[in-house]
């Protein structure tokens, strides 16, 4: 028995393959819209598991720090560190900023942290640690920044010591770590404009300047150009401690409010993120279902090219089944084509993006699956159209 | 060779290679693919521990000048820059009516004077009275012991005698009053003597002006700085150093400065001083460095950096501090067994600036540690060894 379906393949190998090429881009682009969407979610995701905290403190009644703006003194992580069941406490401050470098300019996310605290990027890709207490920063690959590297943010120059990968905002920006004293002045020291104009409002001000108090003028601009806040208290909890009762302990008698790591999952995927996951989600369901009309309709149309042949084929008495079976087969096989082309596509373009595509297996297998499942579909339809042919055509027509 | 042949073998290559491709991608590319690592041995050798801080230059010794009493200024006669030697009138005050005073002073004391000479003469004149008083009464008591004059006489000389006396102690008392009034005066000039010197100010120290805060015509209440002074030769630096790396710092340890105006180039100096009182709020030691050799123009107030070598250990084993992690509480190394990794726990020591930890125990000289990874590791992850993650240059 002669395989119908191989011998046809081979007599119109070219255009069997192109097509088959053609399709494999289009389900390589819905597969990097899938990568995309999961990219944005882990994006939030992985925010939360780099710092490596099991409890975030903020500001009461916010929903800081990353879906919302929260500030908390620097000191409070010393009456955190006294309740039962903390065991290790690190301040934190975030800042979305432009910064400057020698090739151009990148979105960051600067990030204050105290070494060996909460807080700390986990891992390194290249380089060392910060080991000084100012002026050393520790950057994000996708910030494209090099190991040695010297950036000005805001005041002072900052050399790049270390190099992290996945480090990201929940919009993606890459992070750049920097001592906290060094980020709490970025944040909160104005520039020197409007440090010189503020010093002269108070000095206008008669209660900030009087003549019978020498030194009150100097004593308010003094505590006017300092800050110690910071927008999060990241908690990591001794083994065996009961999250939510540390939290509950926490909101109420530190009137502060404390987030555990599934009410942050909640807040970053279910609130920050919401919008435009489900923008990316709706497109990606278009993007299946066109993919999969685009699929269906190019199969169909291939069985209609070959009328004429399987006229022939049934004129010297081929049976049905042996049809059908070359339809099926073809089918399949230009869907398989297809999904290497596309799979393979999608995970080499990937990188390339500017946000980060994450390409799960699952993902992967649950497209194969469909991409099969679909082109069996179209044949179906194709084989209806094909055994109604009238063998007559293959003399006729 | 039969088409059928040929076709079979061509339909299986292609399925092979798309196997292979699949296999490839999913091993290599996706999340499924062995962590890239990089290894690093321990090594053993000297290792410097330093500690890194941020200050500003200051003046040791600095000096506030200014008025005990509240009055107005009238000349100032330095500016800032100036160098001013010990003594030396810096400004004055105005005086108001304390030269009036003096004069007052003065004059209530020559009235005095008068007054004193002329209280000698009335003792003098009662002196004499008493003398002839006293001997007037002696005649008449003799005479009344012959019965010439009658008892009577006699008692009313004697008791203008003691009167006379009398009138000597009241004198004398009236000279040591006006001597006091005397004195009194005198010391009264010598007091507003010295509170018109106050409003002279001079300069208590060899040194130079830092500021001038006020002009002539200013009203300064006491203890208000009119003027700054300092003593240039004691600038040094004022670091704030992390109370969480200040734990090594002494006195006498060799530092290096760079002068945020010259970020290039690095002062020798040493510390000079720990403060025992260190900042609660910004949890800062702060140490005084000095300059071996203090730099030309230098600024007070210019922000500085201080690294201090707090240690130097000759031969230690040593990693590379990317390579320090923690894993439930405790701290270790990730090596590489099998091709999969497992945490080690092990004692750490100082950590130097360039980044390199001190072992105290837990590893031995040519061990293989993971350094930098691709993602963070858990205990039994697939590793894949490379030179480095990042390419150089890239």
């Amino acid at each position: 028995m002669i395989n119908l379906a191989g011998r046809d393949i081979l007599y119109g190998w070219g255009k069997f393959v192109f097509t088959g090429l053609g399709l494999g881009l289009l389900i390589g682009v819905t597969l990097s819209m899938a990568g995309i969407y999961r990219g944005l979610v882990d994006d939030g995701r992985v925010l939360l598991q780099n710092g490596g905290a099991d409890l975030w403190v903020v500001q009461r009644d916010t929903l800081g720090p990353y879906a919302e703006p929260s500030s908390v003194r620097d000191d409070a992580y010393r009456g955190l560190l006294g309740i039962r069941g903390v065991a290790a406490a690190g301040n934190v401050t975030y800042l979305t900023m432009q910064i400057q470098h020698q090739r151009g300019e990148v979105r960051v996310m600067l990030v204050g942290f105290e070494p060996g605290h909460p807080g700390e990027p986990g891992y390194l890709v290249a380089g060392r640690p910060i080991t000084r207490a100012h002026y050393e920063a520790i950057a994000d690959l996708r910030s494209g920044l090099k190991l040695g590297e010297r950036i000005r943010i805001r005041r002072h120059e900052y050399t790049v010591v270390g190099l992290t990968r996945r480090m990201v905002s929940s919009g993606g920006d890459p992070m750049i770590f920097v001592p906290l004293k060094d980020a709490q002045e970025v944040q909160f020291l104005r520039d020197n404009d409007a440090l010189v104009n503020e010093r002269a409002r108070t000095a206008a001000n008669p209660a900030f300047n009087r003549p019978g108090v020498p030194g009150l003028l100097e004593a308010v601009q003094a505590s006017q150009a300092s800050s110690h806040n910071v927008n999060v208290v990241m908690l990591r909890l001794a083994p065996g401690a009961d999250e939510a009762v540390v939290a509950r302990e926490i909101r109420r008698w530190k009137h502060l409010e404390a987030y555990t790591r599934a009410d942050m999952d909640e807040i970053l995927v279910a609130k920050l993120i919401a919008t435009s996951a489900k923008q990316i989600f709706m497109f990606l369901v278009i993007l299946s279902i066109v993919s999969a009309a685009i699929v269906a309709f190019i199969i169909y149309t291939m069985t209609l090219n070959k009328v004429r042949e399987i006229a022939v084929l049934k004129l010297i008495g081929a049976r049905n089944r042996t049809i059908a079976a070359m339809i099926l087969q073809q089918a399949l096989g230009l869907g398989a084509i297809g999904f290497i082309v596309g799979k393979t596509a999608a995970t080499l373009w990937a990188p390339i993006f500017p946000k980060y595509v994450l390409l799960l297996p699952g993902d992967a297998v649950l497209g194969a699956i469909l991409v099969l499942a679909i082109s069996a579909l179209a044949s179906i339809v194709a084989i209806r159209a094909a055994l109604r042919v009238d063998p007559a055509t293959a003399i006729g027509g | 060779m039969s088409p059928r042949l040929g076709a079979k073998a061509i339909v299986a290559a292609a399925g092979i290679g798309a196997a292979l491709l699949l296999g490839w991608l999913a091993s290599s590319q996706g999340p499924l693919a062995p962590t890239k690592v990089t290894l690093a041995k321990v090594e053993q050798g000297p290792l410097v521990a330093s500690t890194f801080g941020i200050g500003t230059v200051e003046a040791r010794r600095s000096y506030a000048i200014g008025p005990t009493f509240a009055s107005r200024v009238a000349r100032v006669f330095v500016d800032q820059g100036d160098t001013v030697r010990a003594g030396q009138l810096l400004a004055e005050l105005d005086p108001v009516d304390l030269v009036d005073r003096v004069s007052s002073g003065k004059f209530a004391a020559e009235r005095a004077s008068s007054t004193i000479r002329a209280a000698e003469a009335q003792l003098a004149d009662a002196q004499s009275r008493a003398q002839l008083a006293s001997a007037s009464a002696r005649r008449y008591a003799e005479l009344r012991a012959q019965g010439f004059v009658s008892q009577e006489a006699s008692d009313a000389k004697g008791h203008d005698a003691d009167a006379a006396k009398a009138a000597v102690d009241a004198a004398a008392a009236q000279l040591a009053v006006s001597r006091r009034d005397r004195e009194r005066a005198l010391a009264d000039v010598a007091g507003v003597g010295k509170l018109r010197a106050q409003a002279r100010l001079v300069s208590p120290v060899d040194g130079v002006v830092s500021a001038r805060l006020v002009e002539p015509g200013t009203t300064v209440v006491a203890g208000q700085a009119m003027l700054q002074l300092i003593d240039p030769a004691s600038l040094w630096v004022k670091a704030r150093i992390d109370q969480g790396q200040a734990g090594g710092v002494r006195v006498g340890q060799p530092a290096q400065i760079v002068l945020r105006s010259e970020p290039n180039r690095a002062y020798l100096g040493q510390v000079e001083r720990v403060d025992l009182v260190s900042d609660a709020v910004t949890e800062e030691r702060i140490v005084n460095v000095g300059f071996a050799a203090r730099p030309e123009g230098i600024a007070v107030g210019e922000l500085i950096e201080v690294t201090i070598r707090t240690a130097e250990l000759s031969k230690v084993r040593s990693v590379p501090a990317a390579a320090v992690k923690r894993l439930a509480r405790q701290d270790g190394v990730w090596q590489i067994t099998d091709g999969r990794v497992a945490f080690r726990p092990v004692k750490f020591g100082i950590t130097s600036l360039d980044g390199r930890s001190q072992i105290l125990e837990g590893l031995n000289a040519g061990d293989e540690v993971v350094v930098h990874s691709e993602r963070e590791l858990t205990p039994g992850a697939k590793v894949r060894v490379v030179p480095a993650i990042v390419r150089a240059g890239s």
